[in-house]
């Protein structure tokens, strides 16, 4: 991964093939601190999977016998000088938190959250995300529950509703601030 | 500024068109992989490309979606178009120009962009 943000989508889409409804992804900046929280009413994990979520070959792919999505985000935390946890309850959800030390050399940009959160919506129609990064200055929300009202029977990811989003996001980091990075292809 | 009032301009533009988007069996799909693996070798710019190109065409007849890992790592980004009645496309390492070809040639012009394929990738 060259960005947090696609490590945030990584872990995220673990919560929407968890069958959750509603899914949560907050960022909270205490610098030199990010800590960043997943949250999601999926169908969580028995104490036992949890002792090996961490581990690179423990996996729910079928198709190979190895995962790296948790391993990763855990590794990248880890190597910042931050922390990582997950805690989950069968039928109830799953949190994971992991906190970077965005001032670490290891640290990775954020990168582009504003197509992070779209291309989860993008994921189905149905189910809601929360996203809220507070920054020392100001707050940046979206609710899907919020934009239900306004579409009536409009799909939330039809492909206008989905720009819509990303570019609301855009216009909430703002063109001039130096954080904001344009997604790095290769 | 944005605002939530938008939302209900594009609703009552694409009303009508709504029921053609979601679940019509003669429309075109485009799967993007969104694994760890896929999500690595850049998927999500390749997905954003889709649903820009998808919006921009104005064709309501094609939905852009995801899936997990095919077990094909080593060729993500791989996308996969599947139109009723053909045999399903498997694109493999795309980008998003190579998806803007894709789109142009293959989703609006009905002719598969061959050198993008597993078929003339696969060693």
């Amino acid at each position: 991964m060259r960005q947090l943000s696609e490590n945030i989508l990584d872990i995220t889409m673990n919560s929407v093939r968890a069958g959750a409804s509603l899914i949560s992804v907050i960022l909270t900046e205490d610098p030199p601190m990010l800590t960043i929280t997943i949250a999601d009413n999926g169908c969580g994990m028995t104490a036992e999977f949890l002792e090996k979520v961490v581990d690179p070959f423990c996996t729910t792919r079928t198709t190979r016998k190895v995962g790296l999505g948790i391993p990763f985000f855990k590794m990248e935390a880890e190597q910042t000088g931050g922390s990582f946890s997950i805690e989950s309850t069968p039928n109830v959800g799953t949190t994971v938190t992991a906190s970077f030390d965005q001032s670490s050399i290891d640290a990775l940009p954020l990168g582009d959250m504003p197509e992070t959160v779209m291309t989860l919506i993008s994921s189905g129609p149905d189910r809601d995300f929360l996203f809220l990064h507070a920054r020392p200055q100001e707050e940046i929300r979206l609710d899907t529950r919020e934009l239900r009202g306004q579409l009536g029977d409009l799909p939330l990811d039809t492909p206008e509703v989905l720009l819509w989003v990303r570019d609301y996001l855009r216009e909430q980091y703002g063109e001039n601030d130096p954080d904001r990075s344009v997604p790095n292809q290769s | 500024m944005k605002s939530l009032a938008e939302l209900s301009a594009i609703r009552d533009r694409m009303k009508g068109q709504v029921g053609s988007r979601s679940h019509d069996l003669t429309g075109t799909k485009i799967v993007v992989g969104m694994a760890t693996c896929g999500i690595a070798a850049g998927a999500r710019p390749v997905l954003n490309a889709f649903v820009e190109l998808t919006a921009a065409s104005g064709k309501t007849d094609v939905t852009v979606s995801q899936t997990g890992c095919i077990g094909i790592c080593q060729y993500e980004p791989v996308v996969e178009v599947l139109e009723p009645g053909k045999e399903k496309v498997t694109y493999v390492k795309m980008t998003a120009d190579k998806a803007k070809r894709v789109f142009d040639e293959h989703i609006v012009g009905g002719k598969v962009v061959t050198e993008y394929t597993i078929g003339s990738n696969a060693k």
